[in-house]
């Protein structure tokens, strides 16, 4: 590793994996702790990735990264998105501080 | 026929930016590839993605994604926020807003970008009305709801897409 800006972006992009995986365990319901992991976890894994493209530069793995980044970045709230509509369609109640559910009141319609 | 096109002429530049070679064997395996993937997902590839050859609308996508990125970071510090507080300060819900947007394509595109932006993830799309989980609902008015949701995404979409 020569590079720094690299090595900054790979550390930075770590920690915002960590903090996505510590939002999984103290979130209380499926939705929040969805909603901190899409977020760190698509700009972690992008930085990792773009940290990597600078590491290699225009070469065949530098650019693997950048496409890889690319489509992380269009799939992962596409995921998320049906993870959370699956969950609400089998009946995953929200957490019980939760303020209105609007979803829930338009199904009977 | 020129959707076609679009569709063989990106598929072949993405294989090679794979490959990252342009050995006579890559390239001959990379149009022989790109034409069956063109044949294969004819239905799959939206009639919208050609608006993207008009220049006024690539440039106003590329500041898009800049600007997407921007609120992208934001959302992170407050997920971290949120978080690592010893509080947990959240109230979340789901909440219903609707959209002014018309193409298919746009729809998809912020419904996407609501979910990678502070606090909001979109859950269902009942044809012009989002239900978004929110982890932090601030108010309980809907056209404040839009305002804080929507509004900051949908002046740029309407001009990529309509």
């Amino acid at each position: 590793m020569s590079n720094p800006v690299a090595i900054f972006l790979i550390t930075v992009g770590v920690i915002f994996d960590l903090l996505g995986c510590l939002g999984l365990i103290r979130l209380p319901d499926v939705y929040n702790r969805l909603q901190a992991a899409t977020k760190s976890v698509t700009l972690g894994t992008c930085m990792i990735l773009f940290g990597t493209f600078l590491e290699f530069g225009f070469t065949s793995g530098g650019i693997k990264a950048l496409i890889c980044l690319i489509f992380v970045l269009l799939t992962s709230p596409t995921a998320a998105h049906a993870l959370a509509r699956g969950s609400h369609i089998s009946g995953f109640k929200l957490w019980e501080g939760s303020k209105m559910d609007k979803l829930e009141e338009d199904k009977g319609k | 026929m020129k959707k076609k096109l679009t569709q063989f002429t990106a598929y072949f530049i993405i294989w090679l930016l794979l490959t990252w070679s342009l050995h006579f064997q890559e390239v001959m395996v990379g149009i022989v590839v790109a034409l069956i993937a063109t044949a294969l997902t004819r239905d799959l590839f939206p009639d919208e993605m050609i608006k993207f050859l008009n220049p006024v609308r690539l440039l106003w996508a590329i500041f898009y994604i800049l600007y997407l990125i921007f609120y992208i970071i934001l959302a992170n510090f407050d997920v971290a926020y949120r978080v690592l507080n010893p509080s947990l300060p959240i109230a979340p819900g789901i909440v219903k807003v609707k959209t002014g947007l018309k193409s298919e394509l746009a729809k998809t595109f912020l419904a996407n970008s609501i979910t990678l932006t502070p606090g909001t993830l979109t859950v269902e799309v009942v044809e012009d009305n989002y239900y978004i989980h929110w982890i932090y609902i601030s108010t309980e008015d809907p056209k404040r709801q839009k305002q804080i949701i929507i509004d900051r995404f949908e002046w740029i979409l309407r001009r990529i897409f309509e």
